[in-house]
């Protein structure tokens, strides 16, 4: 391993082989592909398959077709045969040999059409052309029908007679085309657009009588389809053909199997349509009657509301029910009043009951005993102050220096009505004034002692 | 709507609606009478339309680049 670069990887001839196969199957080619050449080696094995290989001058591949596919094959494949093979390209493991797996063969000339065919569909059908979403409906009236075919031959004639037949009050415009050979596509062509130009009809069936691959060819034509598509007018395609499509049945917007067939898709039946129209026309009739029948009924119902029936009825009942009326009013009337008064009875009742009087006289007995009392303490009050007052009185006059006085004691004021308290405040020849116990001395000063020592009471005297 | 003009698929549709409604909704008298008269006449129209019964079948010739319609009678055999 050392000396090897790391990404080389060493494979087993399977894993080699299973490699190539996916290579192989991975390719959108390979897996779809047409391949032209001649058959050799054929063999039909027991079992259904087919073993074969196809060649040309320089080459040559394996091919197998399993019973499932070869079952369909429309022609038996011989040595030599020159075929169209469509299969899918992939390996035989075991042989580690490549092989053509076959789902499809034709055989060559008629095959190339063929093949021709098969990419023109898929091509067309990838584009869009066949969306069934996209296309017209077919008027179920219409007020023209334009038929593009041979002016000859059974197709023509097919149409005419069943359009004829069916619905023959509509016209018809016929343009007529080659419908084999090289001119026929492009006539067909020319006719589509032609019509579309013209505007003359709102339907269109283009077709022709059965006949081999190479005689409907023009059906299978691009330019056909394409003018197909680009159409404004419906198209029903009729190609007598029950079994294959062509191109153009796959892009008109209907398809019918024969001509005979298109033309009764193109037109509905007469006589189905007058049968349908006498329909109408007898239940409009009695559509109207039914109408008027219902309004009858509803006016006969209305009528018959009691209103109408017996008016005078209707007023009684009124009058009656004001009686009625008026009876209850009185009646309430008479109920309130009653019991207004009950009312006004229970009420007096109860004033009379709890009347004030004995509350009247409780409040005077309460303020009489109140006067008293007040009464009492004020005399007591009185008493208490009178005996203080002469309490006071007595302890007054105890105190009065009258009282002294008359113990012998006197007052001395000088002119100036003072207390004469010292001698030092008399000279002698002052007049002064010596009160008495009862009575009063106007007295001279004749002389001043003053005493030693300090006053003395008697020493004064 | 001129009668004349209408066309048949339009009228069956007209005829067609006239009758559901008046079989089925309740339209005023006046109105019923004239859905009635119309309905007739559609239905007469169609008739004779479907009547035609002469069939007009014509071919398209191109002569010196223009198109003429010619009668045309299917090939018999």
């Amino acid at each position: 391993m050392t000396g090897m670069e790391k990404n080389k990887r060493i494979l087993t001839v399977k894993d080699l082989t299973r490699y190539i196969k996916q290579m192989l199957e991975a390719d959108d080619l390979l897996q779809n592909v047409w391949v032209q050449g001649e058959i050799s080696n054929f063999t039909h094995h027991s079992s259904g398959h087919m073993y074969f290989t196809l060649k040309d001058n320089s080459s040559r591949v394996k091919c197998i077709m399993f019973s499932s596919y070869n079952q369909r094959l429309a022609f038996m494949p011989k040595e030599g045969t020159k075929v169209l093979a469509c299969g899918n390209v992939s390996v035989y493991e075991r042989d580690g040999q490549y092989q053509f797996y076959v789902t499809k063969m034709q055989p060559d000339g008629i095959g190339s059409l063929y093949l021709a065919y098969e990419q023109l569909k898929k091509k067309l059908e990838q584009e869009g052309l066949f969306d069934t979403a996209r296309k017209r409906d077919i008027p179920r009236f219409p007020k023209a029908v334009g038929v593009v075919t041979s002016p000859t031959g059974a197709a023509v004639r097919d149409i005419m007679t069943t359009l004829q037949r069916r619905f023959p009050s509509v016209p018809v415009l016929l343009y007529p085309v080659s419908v084999q050979g090289k001119h026929a596509a492009p006539s067909i062509v020319k006719a589509i657009e032609q019509m579309n130009v013209l505007q003359e009809v709102d339907v269109m069936i283009v077709g022709r009588g059965g006949g081999s691959l190479e005689e409907l060819w023009a059906f299978n034509e691009e330019i056909v389809a394409r003018s197909i598509y680009a159409s404004d007018i419906p198209i029903i395609s009729a190609v007598g053909h029950e079994t294959d499509f062509t191109i153009a049945d796959f892009v008109a917007d209907l398809r019918a199997a024969t001509p005979t067939a298109a033309a009764e898709l193109a037109v509905p039946h007469q006589d189905e349509l007058k049968q349908q129209l006498q329909q109408l026309h007898r239940r409009v009739q009695l559509g109207l009657q039914q109408q008027v029948r219902r309004k009858k009924d509803h006016l006969h119902s209305l009528m018959r509301s009691p209103y109408f029936l017996y008016p005078r009825q209707q007023l009684l009942q009124s009058a009656e029910s004001l009686d009625r009326m008026k009876d209850r009013l009185v009646h309430q009337m008479k109920q309130q009043t009653g019991k207004q008064k009950e009312k006004l009875l229970r009420m007096e009742h109860k004033l009379t009951t709890n009347s004030p009087h004995e509350q009247l006289r409780d409040a005077k007995k309460k303020v009489e005993t109140a006067n008293h009392q007040l009464k009492q303490a004020m005399h007591a009050i009185l008493r208490n102050h009178q005996q203080r007052f002469l309490g006071m009185t007595k302890q007054l006059d105890a105190l009065s220096p009258l009282k002294v006085m008359q113990r012998g004691y006197s007052l001395v004021y000088t002119e100036q009505q003072t207390l004469l308290k010292s001698v030092k405040h008399a000279q002698p020849g002052d007049i002064v004034k010596i009160r008495l116990s009862d009575g009063s001395l106007d007295c001279q000063v004749w002389s001043i002692k003053e005493n030693e020592g300090g006053s003395s009471w008697e020493k004064n005297q | 709507m001129g009668e004349e003009s209408i066309s048949f698929e339009k009228a069956m549709e007209r005829l067609d609606k006239i009758v559901t409604e008046l079989e089925h909704g309740d339209v005023p008298l006046e109105q019923a009478i004239e859905l009635f008269q119309e309905g007739m006449k559609l239905s007469k129209l169609c008739g004779e339309k479907l009547e035609q019964v002469e069939q007009k079948i014509e071919v398209l010739i191109e002569s010196e680049g223009e198109w003429k319609k010619k009668d045309f009678q299917p090939p018999v055999e």
